[in-house]
């Protein structure tokens, strides 16, 4: 290669490499800001800002969502496995929301601890498949489950 | 052989006319995929066990989302390439692509939120993932406004190239924001390693999908370099002689 293409060259990779530290430092000072929301265990450790409304998200942990009187108001719990964090929401929710499912929730923490939402949206999952697929993995996830439940009624 | 063959590439003229047999392949390969996997996706796929079939969008999403990240590797590779031995044919390259770039971008963007408003619950939201991905529409647009600020062709790609190379920092953040940051997005179900978290029969269109999309961007990027090419030697014997046998 001849030396002024080389210099060239490197010019570019500097110049690429510089650009690449500058991103990765001003992504790395705003990480925080850059998560969309926030997990259930953060806002048990008091990471979660309490004075200006925040998102939470987590899976609605089963058999939590209760229907208020009203018909419009519903309050479950969004769980990340560790800690859980209940919240109340008035309006509509959104297609993909149902138990055991990803949710992001905006609103606010009030004194009794009770996470107050203004928007709930349903977060997608990267699996696909087939509702037979789904049903047939239940149906295994089942057998294998009580399998087990009964070796240990056994012993 | 094949560095002759590169030789060749890089002169306007013989690309001009390998271009133009090509053309018509790419076309018919990108129809004949294009039925195929608007017919696979929309009719034979079965619909998804939480999203019924409005998950059948990601046949048009998904690959418009790949391709935007494609072409702008494309072009980052033909501007280092144009500015380090200073190539014709991949400065024609950088701008050719960058058009047929932002209308993947755009309507990654379009199709995702039309997708976003029902799954979701919103059109948009400010994630990472969307945040970069808009933010690659911009570069595209900003890479077509400074080409066509500057009058001298040779000195237009030089910019560009730079511009191109800067925002390649983009592209890995885009791909991996899903895993560094929460976001509402959900992360990779086949650009990923291990096995692609959907099932096959749903995968096979997005795959003959993705490579329609490709063919279709083979096809039009050498559409717009020979017009490119025939603009910047209009001057040239052989783009005259090849007017004047038009002409005939």
């Amino acid at each position: 290669m001849n030396p002024i293409r080389k210099k060239r060259l490197i010019l570019i990779g500097l110049m690429v490499a510089g650009v690449g530290v500058a991103a990765w430092l001003t992504l790395n000072a705003f990480s925080d800001n850059l998560m969309y929301f926030f997990s259930p265990s953060e806002v048990a450790e008091g990471k979660a800002p309490t004075a200006h409304p925040f998102r939470i998200g987590g899976l609605v942990e089963t058999n939590s969502v209760k229907r208020k009187s009203d018909g419009l108001t519903s309050a479950f719990s969004v769980t990340d496995n560790a800690e859980a964090v209940t919240v109340e929401y008035t309006g509509i929710l959104p297609d993909l929301f149902r138990e055991g499912q990803g949710i992001v929730a905006m609103g606010q923490l009030n004194q009794d601890g009770i996470f107050i939402a203004s928007e709930v949206l349903a977060k997608h999952d990267e699996n696909y498949m087939p509702p037979e697929v789904a049903d047939s993995l239940k149906t295994a996830h089942d057998k294998a489950v009580n399998k087990t439940q009964s070796q240990a009624g056994l012993q | 052989m094949i560095v002759r063959f590169f030789h060749q590439m890089g002169s306007p003229r013989y690309f001009y006319g390998v271009a133009g047999k090509m053309i018509p392949w790419f076309m018919v390969g990108f129809l004949v995929t294009l039925l195929l996997g608007i017919y696979y996706g929309l009719f034979v796929a079965p619909a998804d066990y939480q999203q019924g079939e409005s998950y059948r969008i990601m046949y048009i999403h998904v690959p418009a989302a790949w391709m935007s990240m494609f072409i702008y590797v494309v072009m980052a590779v033909s501007g280092l390439i144009s500015l380090v031995w200073r190539i014709k044919m991949t400065e024609v390259m950088v701008i050719s692509s960058a058009t047929v770039g932002a209308s993947f971008t755009f309507l990654a963007l379009a199709t995702g939120s039309l997708w976003g408003k029902p799954m979701w619950g919103t059109w948009w939201v400010w994630d990472a993932r969307l945040t970069a991905e808009l933010l690659l529409l911009f570069l595209y647009l900003g890479i077509i406004a400074l080409h066509s600020a500057i009058e001298d062709k040779r000195v237009a790609a030089r910019a560009v190239s730079i511009l191109a190379l800067v925002g390649v920092v983009n592209i890995p953040i885009i791909h991996y924001s899903v895993e560094w940051w929460n976001t509402l997005h959900q992360p990779a179900s086949v650009t990923k390693l291990g096995k692609p978290s959907m099932d096959m029969s749903m995968l096979a269109p997005l795959l003959i999908m993705a490579i329609s999309f490709k063919l279709y961007y083979g096809a039009v990027v050498l559409m717009r370099a020979r017009a490119e090419i025939v603009e910047r030697e209009r001057n040239s014997r052989w783009v005259m002689e090849m007017v004047e046998q038009e002409a005939k």
